[in-house]
């Protein structure tokens, strides 16, 4: 769980900095977000008077849920402390009551950026959260069980073959990623152009150590996406359960050259692609619904066979 | 591969002639120019086929691999080159008249008459094939040819009918070849890969074995596939529109020929379903798109006021009548169903000769602007009328003898299916009454021009339909009886 | 039975068709369709020569090869310049919006694999999928027909349908030379056909959406 905590931020650094780089720019140092949470813990929070007690706590819900969800995902090693608990659905359930809240607490004040902000986050989640779903019915198809640890150990084997619906299932869970974690083409995350916000919109109204808190959960919730992706579809080095040191070693080691590469990748992505408008969002996820439908048809059509 | 093919066709003789002429008489007609030669040449190709088709009454060869002749296909064959000849006779006089008007130019004239054989070709082609992918490609380039002919006035409403046309039949053409290939999944397994498992005479002698759920799929996309070609409704939209804006003996042959060629195809594959008792019974099936296609055909005869476009909903009124009565099956309603699919023909290519004819002589296609034609020009006028009684089904005439067979029959059979049965012939007699009427009779209005085109074909059209209603030579009936025995 | 690995490609190559058809539906404007129709043609093409390898027979190479050189290359090029040439508006209009569309589209997957695995049990592993997978592809082409207002979109969903035709009958094991003929027959005339009438319909309506043709429907008359 700790690794999970002080990772997250180091990613976003890495991301920005290789933006940065891509473009020619100087970026901001790798541990610029660790030093703005704590500059943002230090300020003085200024609440909105028509504010209702959801606004304050929905911060630390929504970090709870997302670093609960985060810890999950079996990033260096399977047979984690909770990995018992870590199915699937619970971390897509997990990540659903977290965008609930905040969307709840975007519209408490009642400012239209709010408004904007939290009823186009709730159309976006209308369409990934199926997709997600999808997802992880095709994995479970594929790895006969929704245990995270299981789906890992099942991609590392030998029994893998050469299949369709994971490649669908990759790209609609790529996309599905890209949207809940609001980066280039679907919101920026770098701008407050109230035309162009979604996550911004939402957390528009929050400042000192509220802001602080919900950054952090923004962060690990990119570090869960790409750790997500990583540990299923590209398992190489994660330690098996009770192996000796020098495994979990190399399973750190892989875990931060992943992480490394995703992050890096997602730069590049985001840099080659412009944003796109709003009204076409339902279509790209759409697109990703029906990818992951499809991963599922698929895969049920090669079981019965 | 298509070496055996050559083969088998020289060793026909007479069957091969009937493929030959056409497909030989294609390259002539394109290459030469002036287009009274082409229209005699045409001519005298489907008096050659014709002939040659006759002889097969004489003398029937061995079925090969990939064509064949049977009871069913050698009276569509006569058929189908009997109102090739008269329709091409009819065609050479009509089209001096297109040419003055201007609605066609001599290289498309060229075209047309190579289009022509080119279509004779693939329907001979479709009707004797033995081979189910055979068949379907026949049908698809009779199809194509047609299609091209029916955009050839390049107005705007003949392009769309010729758009639409070709859309609506490749989808049906495209649902046909699904429901080909399942068939011969179906076989496959019973009779082994290769050409057998598509012959068609080998087919039905194994078919009792084939997998009944495989087949039940497969009959319901050839029954789609090729019942839009049949203009069933509901997909028979095409139609109308393909009848109304193509040159009028293209629409006597739709209406006379392709429709027979394409039900005949439905007909094959019901026979290897009836073969296999496992397999649902497509009668219903085809009972109810046959009642259907009765019933809202005759229904929209009240309403349309273009005179081809009313034959083509008569069209598919009678095509409708005829599905419901091989739906029906037994002996007595498949008679009926030979029997009506071959006065139809008759019939109906002869309404369009008259219609024709009336369209040149008045000028326009318009029901309303066409009045008093007994008047006007009276054995046009009359010609009509009588082409009118006969396809409304009136005695003494042969359409009123297979009506009445398949009503009886369906009295006695499933006597609540008489009712909307009758009542749909009620209604389109009603409607073609009403209208021949107004067309017929009162005083003659707008331009009254001579008659150019020949009168011959539909008289004679119309006297074997009578002569049929009257007296029905025993061997013909001996020989209707044996093909519905073979029908189920 | 096959070897998991002939069965893997087989079912990626033509799951990879019912994608392409997906994508075909996803398109909104000209080029990006053609230029779909034609990679949906190269992965027709890939499907039908690896049929043709793990059935050890050799014509349907020749098949793969027709399929590639007409349908890949040529229809898509000259549709290109037939639509540079007409100045035919490039944006496809569509009838419902593209989500409902392809929500659509799942479902005719859907039913077409469940109808086609229930009825084919006692058949191979490989002419089942093909077959089903061959349903879906003429559905979804199907789908595009109805779906889209424009004359060039029928045609290539018209040829969409063929390819998935050309997919099934390679599927079915062993079918003969006389669907290769018959399927290059109904490509060329097809071909044709599109030249003729496109050109005709462009200079009589200055237009290819085919809503335009609706006004010369004779349903009233």
């Amino acid at each position: 769980m700790l690794v999970v905590l002080m990772m997250a931020p180091l990613l976003t650094g890495l991301v920005r900095k290789v933006k940065a780089r891509l473009l020619r720019r100087r970026g901001p140092p790798f541990l610029q977000p660790y030093r703005d949470l704590l500059r943002l813990i230090r300020k003085e929070s200024v609440v909105a008077e028509n504010a209702s007690w959801l606004f304050r706590v929905a911060p630390y819900l929504v970090f709870a849920a997302t670093w609960v969800a985060a810890a999950l995902v079996p990033t260096f090693a399977t047979g984690l402390l909770f990995s018992w608990s870590a199915d699937m659905i619970a971390i897509v359930a997990l990540l659903a009551s977290a965008r609930f809240f905040l969307a709840l607490a975007a519209m408490d004040v009642g400012t239209s950026f709010g408004g904007i902000g939290a009823s186009r986050e709730v159309m976006i989640a209308s369409l990934a959260e199926p997709a997600l779903i999808m997802v992880v019915f095709t994995l479970a198809l594929i790895a006969g069980s929704t245990q995270l640890s299981t789906v890992a150990g099942y991609m590392m084997s030998a029994h893998v073959g050469l299949r369709v619906s994971l490649g669908l299932a990759l790209v609609a869970l790529t996309m599905v990623a890209i949207a809940e974690n609001g980066r280039i083409p679907i919101d920026n995350p770098a701008t407050h152009l109230e035309l162009t916000m979604v996550h911004e919109a939402m957390v528009l109204e929050y400042s000192g150590r509220h802001l602080a808190v919900i950054e952090a959960a923004s962060f690990v919730k990119l570090l869960l996406y790409i750790s997500l992706i990583c540990s299923v579809f590209a398992p190489w080095g994660i330690a098996q359960a009770g192996a000796d040191p020098a495994a979990y070693a190399i399973g750190v080691l892989a875990y931060v050259a992943k992480l490394t590469i995703a992050g890096s990748l997602l730069s590049v992505f985001e840099i080659a692609i412009a944003k796109m408008r709003v009204f076409r969002v339902p279509d790209f996820l759409g697109v990703a619904l029906m990818l992951a439908l499809l991963a599922t048809l698929l895969m049920f059509m090669t079981r019965s066979l | 591969m298509i070496l055996p093919d050559m083969n088998a066709v020289t060793q026909f003789g007479a069957v091969g002639a009937v493929l030959i002429i056409p497909l030989v008489a294609v390259f002539i007609l394109a290459a030469l120019p002036g287009y009274r030669l082409t229209s005699v040449l045409n001519v005298f190709a489907s008096l050659l086929t014709f002939v040659s088709a006759i002889s097969l009454f004489f003398g029937r060869p061995q079925p090969a691999q990939l064509l064949f002749i049977d009871d069913l296909n050698v009276v569509f064959i006569v058929l189908n080159t009997l109102v090739g000849l008269t329709t091409s006779i009819f065609s050479a006089s009509y089209i001096a008249h297109e040419l003055e008007t201007g609605r066609l130019t001599p290289t498309y004239l060229r075209f047309y008459h190579a289009m022509y054989q080119a279509m004779m070709f693939g329907m001979n082609l479709a009707l004797l094939a033995n081979n189910i992918g055979l068949l379907w490609v026949a049908v698809e380039l009779a199809t194509l040819t047609t299609v091209m002919m029916v955009g050839i006035y390049r107005t705007h409403e003949a392009l769309e009918a010729a758009w639409k046309y070709f859309i609506l039949g490749s989808v049906g053409i495209a649902l046909a070849l699904f429901g080909t290939i399942l068939v011969y999944v179906a076989a496959e397994p019973v009779i082994g890969e290769g050409l057998d498992a598509m012959t068609w005479t080998v087919l039905i002698q194994r078919a009792v074995k084939f997998d009944p759920a495989l087949l039940n799929v497969a009959f319901v996309f050839l029954l789609l596939g090729y019942g839009t070609k049949v203009g069933l409704a509901p997909v028979h939209a095409w139609l109308p529109d393909a009848h109304a804006e193509g040159p009028t003996p293209i629409s006597a042959v739709l209406s006379g020929l392709l429709l027979n060629v394409a039900l005949y195809a439905v007909l094959r594959f019901k026979m290897l379903m009836t073969a296999n008792e496992a397999a649902i019974a497509p009668g219903p099936m085809m009972v109810t798109m046959g009642l259907s296609s009765l019933v809202f055909a005759a229904l929209m005869l009240y309403r349309r006021r273009d005179i081809k476009r009313l034959f083509a909903y008569s069209s598919i009124e009678h095509m409708g009548i005829i599905t419901f009565a091989f739906g029906m099956g037994g002996p007595l309603a498949n008679f009926a169903g030979l029997l009506h699919m071959t006065m139809h023909s008759l019939t109906k290519s002869a309404i369009f000769f008259a219609v024709g004819n009336v369209a040149q002589a008045k000028g326009t296609q318009k029901i309303a602007d066409i009045r008093g034609l007994t008047e006007s020009h009276p054995v046009l006028g009359w010609g009509l009328l009588a082409g009118v009684v006969a396809i409304a089904g009136l005695p003494p005439l042969g359409i009123f003898m297979s009506e009445f067979l398949v009503v009886t029959s369906t009295f006695a059979r499933q006597p609540l299916l008489a009712i909307p049965l009758v009542l749909g012939l009620l209604t389109a007699l009603g409607a073609l009454v009403w209208r021949i009427t107004g067309i017929a009779f009162g005083t003659p209005e707008g331009q009254v021009a001579p008659v150019k085109a020949s009168y011959v074909p539909m008289f004679t059209h119309l006297a074997l339909v009578l002569g049929a209603g009257l007296y029905l030579p025993p061997a013909v009936v001996t020989w209707f009886q044996h093909v519905a025995h073979l029908l189920g | 039975m096959t070897h998991p690995l002939t069965y893997d490609i087989a079912h990626l190559l033509a799951g990879g068709m019912v994608l392409v058809s997906f994508m075909l539906l996803y398109q909104d404007r000209m080029h990006g369709l053609l230029n779909v129709f034609a990679l949906h043609a190269v992965i027709l093409a890939l499907s039908v020569s690896w049929e043709g390898w793990v059935q050890h027979s050799p014509h349907l190479f020749i098949t793969a090869l027709i399929a590639l050189v007409v349908k890949a290359i040529t229809i898509p090029l000259a549709l290109h310049r037939i639509v540079r040439r007409l100045d035919i508006h490039r944006s496809v209009e569509t009838v419902v919006g593209i989500g409902p569309t392809m929500l659509a589209g799942m479902g005719l997957v859907a039913l077409s694999t469940a109808l086609m695995l229930r009825v084919t049990a006692t058949a191979d592993a490989l002419a089942r999928q093909d077959l089903a997978f061959a349903l879906s592809v003429v559905l979804l082409g199907l789908l595009m027909m109805v779906s889209r207002r424009n004359a060039i979109s029928q045609v290539v969903g018209l040829m969409s349908i063929e390819n998935g035709l050309i997919l099934a009958a390679a599927g079915a094991k062993g079918m003969p030379l006389v669907v290769e003929i018959s399927i290059a027959f109904s490509v060329l005339v097809a071909f044709i056909v599109i030249g003729i009438f496109l050109f005709r319909i462009r200079e009589r309506f200055d237009t290819v959406d085919v809503q335009a043709l609706d006004r010369f429907r004779g349903d009233q008359r």
